[in-house]
C-alpha cells in the first residue's frame, strides 16, 4: 500500500518546522511515495517481475532572496536533520536572486477538485499474467512475428505538497499500462514496432487481444522497406508522432525558455504562428486525464488555457520564478503543460490521405533533432509512401527536415483526435518539408 | 565504505541469511545496496539559478531462474522491507530448481580513487568559478546573449552481497563541468555547448584555468554556427573528426553488440559472429579499464571486474558485451558489462568506453578524397533502432567539403545510416585517435549510465545527410 496522507503530511510539516527553526524565511516541500509492480513476458513466457517502492522528499529553503534545495529517498528524521542543516547552510552561501520566492498567496489552489485519477483496484500478478498471455498469443499469431515482448505495470502514487504560506495538499493517482513490442522478419528485413495503452482506471485499459494484434499488424506492414530519393513532399504524421510537434511547441513557450531568450517563439505573443484554423488547448481538469492535475508543482491553481486561438499565440506556460522575471503572473504551469491538445481539424482521415497525389506517412522518428532556439527540425524517420490515398510500400533510412516556424504555418489537421496520451494531436499533414534519402 | 546496516534494525548476518534462503534454488542473483550523494550548481542568465544536493539510499534484490528475472527494490533498508522483497521474489519464481553460480572473477586493479568530489571543493569556490565563466565569456564577445554553466558532482558507494555472504564493493566518484553559450547577431541565434568530466576531483579538470578552454570551445562552436548555411539533403561522403563523433560507433554498432539483444535475436548482428562486418583496418573495443574515464568501472554492477573487450578486430565480429544472465544463457562469460543506472533498475549489458582504434591515414588525405560531402566535427545526441539497424545522430558542428577542400559551416542536420553496413563503407581510418572530453550518457530501457567514446578521423563513403537544401 502506498503511504497515506497522514504519514506524508507529518513528514512535510516536520521539515517545514525544522527549516523555520534553522533560519529559513520560507520553505516548500514535496513528499511522495510510489509503488509500481511490473510483469514482463517474452515469447509467451514470464521473463521478469519487478516491484518498486519509491519514497522521496524534495525541500526548497529560502533565506530572504537566497534559495537552495535538497532531495533524498531516506525519510528518517535523523537523515532529514542532517540534510536540512546542509540545505540552510548552502542557501545562506548562495547569491541572492530578486525573483526567488514562493507563489503569491492568492494564486494558490483553494479547493482540490476530484478528477477521478485514482483506481483502488489492486491487480494481483497472476491477473497481469493472464492479460499478458492473451496479449502475447494474439501478438505472436502471425508466423512473420519472430519475437514478442510485453509488459503490464500497475502504479499507485501519493504525494503531499506543503509550503510555509500554509498550503498543504495532495492526492493519490494510479495508472495501469500494458505494452507490446514485436519483431517481424521476412527474406528482406527485420522490423520492430509497438503498441501500448495507459489509463488511470483498469476498466478503461485496451483489450489484450486487440493490443497484441495492433502491435503485430503495425510491425508486419513495415517489412521489406525501400529507400526513396531526396525531394520536397507533403508529410503526414501519424497521431503518435504528431503529438511531438505539440511537445516542441510546449518547450518553446515555457516561461523559462522565453525569459532566457532561448526560444524561437520569444516575443511572438498575439502573433500568428500557426495556420489560421489551428487551436491549441491545455486543459488540466479532464476526468481521468493522463495529464490532469488540481494544482501545479508549486501549488498554484490551474485553469484551462487556450494557448493558440485561430493560429495566434495567446499564452505562455508560466511558473512563479520566470513569471516574476517577465512581469507576468503564474498560470499554474510549473512542471509544464497538463492535457495539451490540438482541437480537431475539419478533414476526415481518409480525405487527408487523399489530399495530395503523393505523400509520406510517418509512423516513427528517431534522434533528438528539435532545436528550440532556432526552430530547426531534422530527424530520422520510417513510414509509408502514400499515393492517391493508398499505402503503397514501407520506407526507411530517410530523414525529414524543416523549420518549426514554417512547419507550424503549414499544418492541416484531421478530425480524429482522441485522448490516448497526455499530449494529443489528430493526424497531421505538413506541406513543404524536405525528405533526404538516396 | 558505507556501512549499510549501521542504522538499520537489520544486521548483516540476518541480511545474509535472507539472501541465501531466497536464492538457494536460483541460478543467480544478489542484493545490491547503494548510497549516492550528488550536487548540482547552475549558473544561468547571469545568476546562480540553482544549487541542490541529493542523497539517495536503497537496495535492489534480484533472483534469477533460467531466463526469468525477479526484482524488487526499496528505499528502506530494514528487516521488514527485505523480507517483503524476498516474498515478492519467491512468489514470482514459484517452483525453481536451479544451481546457484558462485563463481565470480577477482581483480585487485582499481581505475579511480576513493574520493568524494563534492567535499573536495567548497561551494563558494564553485560559485566563484561559475561567475568567472560568465564574466569571461561575456567579455570576449559582444554577441553573447546567454551563458549557462554548471557543475555536477557525485559519489556512489555500492555493495553487492551474494548467496553465501560473499561481498563486493566499489566507490565511484564522477564530475562534469558544462558550458553553453548563445549568440545573437542580425536577429539570428545559435548555441555552442562544450563540457569535460570524469572520475576525478573537480580540480583535476579545472587546474591552471583550464575552464577557460571549455568556455573558448563553446564560444567557438556558437560562432561557427552563426555563419552556417542550410545543410544539403541526400547521400554523400562524410568525414568524421576524431573523439566525440565516435558516438556514431556507439549507436551504429555498439548497441547491436550488447548480449541481451543477441540472445533474443532482435539485433541485426545476432547471426554475424565471426563474419566480416566492417572494412579491413577497423578494430573496435569496449574498455572499462582506462584510468579515471567517465565510462570506466573497477567492477560492474554485478561485481565482475571490467575488462577491455574486443568487439570487432580488423573487420571481423569477435565478441558481444555480456552481463552474467546473458553470458550464462549464451554459454559464454561475463565481460564485466553488467550495469544499471541505480538500485531502482535491473542490470543490463551496457557499453563502457567504446573506441575505434587508430589506422594509418591522415585527416588531410580524407578531406582531399571527397568531391562533394560533409566534414562533421561535433555531434549532439544519437539513437538507434537495433532491430532494423538504422541509426541517427545530430551534427552540432559541420562543414561542407567541395573538391577536396573544407567550405562553409552548415546548419545542424541529422545523419542517418544502417548499422550493419556502415562500417563496410569506412574507406579510411585516421592515425589520430582521440578520447571524448568525458560527457556522454547512454540511455537504454529508461536507464541512463555514464559512458565514453573514442575514435580517429574516418571517411565514410556513403551516408544520408538530412539537410533542407536539395
Amino acid at each position: 500500500m502506498v503511504k497515506d496522507q497522514v504519514f506524508l503530511e507529518k513528514k512535510a510539516s516536520y521539515c517545514l518546522d525544522l527549516a523555520k527553526k534553522l533560519g529559513a524565511t520560507e520553505a516548500s516541500v514535496i513528499v511522495s511515495n510510489s509503488i509500481s509492480e511490473t510483469v514482463n513476458f517474452r515469447n509467451k513466457k514470464l521473463d521478469e517481475s519487478n516491484r518498486s517502492d519509491n519514497l522521496s522528499i524534495d525541500i526548497t529553503t529560502y533565506v530572504g532572496k537566497k534559495k537552495s534545495s535538497i532531495s533524498s529517498s531516506n525519510l528518517l528524521n535523523e537523515n532529514l536533520n542532517i540534510l536540512l542543516e546542509k540545505c540552510i547552510e548552502t542557501t545562506k552561501n548562495t547569491p541572492e536572486d530578486e525573483f526567488n520566492s514562493l507563489p503569491d498567496r492568492d494564486l494558490l489552489a483553494k479547493e482540490v477538485k476530484d478528477l477521478n485519477l485514482y483506481d483502488d483496484t489492486n491487480l494481483k500478478n497472476d491477473h497481469k499474467i493472464d492479460y499478458l498471455k492473451k496479449l502475447e498469443a494474439s501478438a505472436a499469431f502471425n508466423k512473420k512475428i519472430i519475437n514478442t515482448e510485453s509488459s503490464f505495470t500497475q502504479n499507485k502514487s501519493n504525494f503531499i505538497l506543503a509550503n510555509s504560506e500554509g498550503f498543504c495538499d495532495g492526492y493519490k493517482t494510479s495508472s495501469f499500462t500494458a505494452s507490446s513490442v514485436t519483431v517481424a522478419k521476412d527474406e528482406n528485413s527485420m522490423e520492430r514496432d509497438y503498441e501500448y495503452s495507459s489509463k488511470c482506471h483498469l476498466e478503461d485499459l485496451e483489450d489484450a487481444e486487440k493490443l497484441g494484434k495492433l502491435a503485430a499488424d503495425q510491425t508486419i506492414r513495415k517489412l521489406s522497406p525501400k529507400k526513396i530519393g531526396s525531394e520536397k513532399i507533403s508529410i503526414i504524421f501519424d497521431k503518435r508522432i504528431a503529438k511531438g510537434m505539440l511537445s516542441a511547441f510546449a518547450s518553446a513557450i515555457s516561461s523559462s525558455a522565453i525569459s532566457r531568450g532561448t526560444s524561437f517563439l520569444k516575443d511572438k505573443i498575439n502573433q500568428k504562428i500557426f495556420a489560421d484554423s489551428i487551436n491549441v488547448f491545455d486543459k488540466p481538469d479532464i476526468l481521468k486525464g493522463l495529464g490532469s492535475r488540481s494544482f501545479d508543482n508549486e501549488g498554484v491553481k490551474t485553469d484551462t488555457l487556450k494557448l493558440v486561438d485561430n493560429g495566434i499565440l495567446k499564452n505562455y506556460l508560466i511558473d512563479t520564478y520566470n513569471g516574476k522575471k517577465l512581469s507576468l503572473k503564474s498560470n499554474g504551469r510549473c512542471g509544464g503543460a497538463s492535457n495539451l491538445y490540438f482541437e480537431n481539424g475539419r478533414m476526415g482521415y481518409k480525405d487527408l490521405l487523399n489530399s495530395s497525389s503523393k505523400s509520406l506517412y510517418i509512423t516513427e522518428t528517431i534522434g533528438h533533432g528539435s532545436n528550440i532556439v532556432t526552430g530547426d527540425y531534422s530527424v530520422g524517420a520510417t513510414g509509408f509512401l502514400v499515393e492517391n490515398g493508398e499505402f503503397k510500400y514501407p520506407i526507411n533510412e530517410i530523414t525529414i527536415a524543416g523549420n518549426f516556424k514554417d512547419m507550424f504555418q503549414n499544418i492541416t489537421l484531421a478530425n480524429d483526435l482522441d485522448f490516448k496520451y497526455s499530449t494529443n494531436s489528430p493526424t497531421m499533414m505538413i506541406e513543404g518539408m524536405v525528405v533526404a534519402g538516396k | 565504505m558505507t556501512n549499510f546496516f549501521e542504522k538499520s534494525d537489520l544486521s548483516r548476518n540476518e541480511a545474509e541469511n535472507i539472501i541465501s534462503d531466497t536464492l538457494q534454488k536460483c541460478d543467480d542473483g544478489e542484493l545490491y545496496l547503494e548510497n549516492s550523494k550528488s550536487e548540482s550548481i547552475l549558473l544561468d542568465d547571469n545568476k546562480i539559478k540553482n544549487s541542490s544536493y541529493s542523497s539517495d539510499l536503497g537496495f535492489g534484490f534480484r533472483a534469477i531462474s533460467g531466463e526469468i528475472v525477479a526484482y524488487s527494490h526499496s528505499n528502506e533498508i530494514s528487516k521488514d522491507s527485505l523480507k517483503q522483497s524476498s516474498e515478492n521474489l519467491k512468489s514470482t519464481l514459484k517452483s525453481v530448481k536451479g544451481n546457484y553460480n558462485h563463481e565470480i572473477p577477482k581483480s585487485n586493479k582499481k581505475y579511480y580513487d576513493n574520493i568524494n568530489p563534492i567535499e573536495q571543493k567548497s561551494l563558494n569556490e564553485k560559485i566563484k568559478i561559475l561567475n568567472d565563466v560568465n564574466k569571461y565569456i561575456r567579455s570576449k564577445n559582444n554577441n553573447v546573449k546567454q551563458v549557462t554553466a554548471n557543475f555536477l558532482g557525485e559519489q556512489k558507494s555500492i555493495e553487492i552481497i551474494r548467496s553465501g555472504g560473499e561481498s563486493l564493493s566499489d566507490i565511484r566518484p564522477l564530475i562534469r563541468f558544462n558550458v553553453s553559450v548563445m549568440l545573437e547577431k542580425n536577429g539570428r541565434k545559435e548555441t555552442g555547448v562544450y563540457g569535460i568530466g570524469g572520475r576525478q576531483s573537480y580540480d583535476s579538470y579545472l587546474k591552471e584555468d583550464n575552464w577557460k578552454n571549455v568556455c573558448d570551445e563553446a564560444l567557438r562552436i556558437a560562432s561557427v554556427n552563426l555563419e552556417s548555411k542550410p545543410a544539403p539533403a541526400g547521400e554523400m561522403k562524410v568525414v568524421l573528426g576524431p573523439g566525440w563523433p565516435a558516438i556514431l560507433i556507439h549507436e551504429a554498432v555498439g548497441h547491436g553488440l550488447e548480449g541481451d539483444f543477441n540472445r533474443k535475436k532482435t539485433s541485426a548482428f545476432h547471426n554475424l559472429m565471426g563474419q566480416k562486418v566492417a572494412s579491413e583496418g577497423v578494430t573496435i573495443v569496449d574498455d572499462g579499464t582506462i584510468d579515471n574515464r567517465r565510462g570506466s568501472l573497477t567492477i560492474d554492477d554485478e561485481g565482475t571486474p571490467t575488462e577491455k573487450t574486443v568487439l570487432i578486430e580488423n573487420g571481423i565480429l569477435k565478441n558481444f558485451m555480456q552481463d552474467r544472465l546473458n553470458a550464462r544463457l549464451m554459454n559464454t562469460r561475463s565481460t564485466g558489462s553488467g550495469r544499471r543506472e541505480n538500485y531502482r533498475h535491473i542490470v543490463l549489458p551496457r557499453m563502457r568506453n567504446t573506441m575505434m582504434l587508430s589506422g594509418k591515414q591522415t585527416q588531410d588525405e580524407m578531406i582531399k578524397a571527397v568531391d562533394k560531402g560533409i566534414f562533421a566535427v561535433s555531434f549532439g545526441g544519437g539513437q538507434v533502432d537495433i532491430t532494423s539497424g538504422k541509426f541517427v545522430f545530430n551534427c552540432t558542428e559541420a562543414y561542407e567539403i567541395i573538391n577536396g577542400k573544407i567550405g562553409s559551416p552548415i546548419k545542424g542536420a541529422t545523419l542517418i545510416g544502417d548499422g550493419p553496413s556502415i562500417l563496410k563503407e569506412v574507406s579510411m581510418v585516421g592515425n589520430d585517435m582521440m578520447l571524448d572530453p568525458g560527457i556522454g550518457t547512454c540511455g537504454k530501457a529508461g536507464q541512463g549510465v555514464p559512458v565514453g567514446v573514442a575514435q580517429p578521423s574516418i571517411l565514410i563513403n556513403k551516408m544520408t545527410v538530412g539537410g533542407t537544401k536539395l
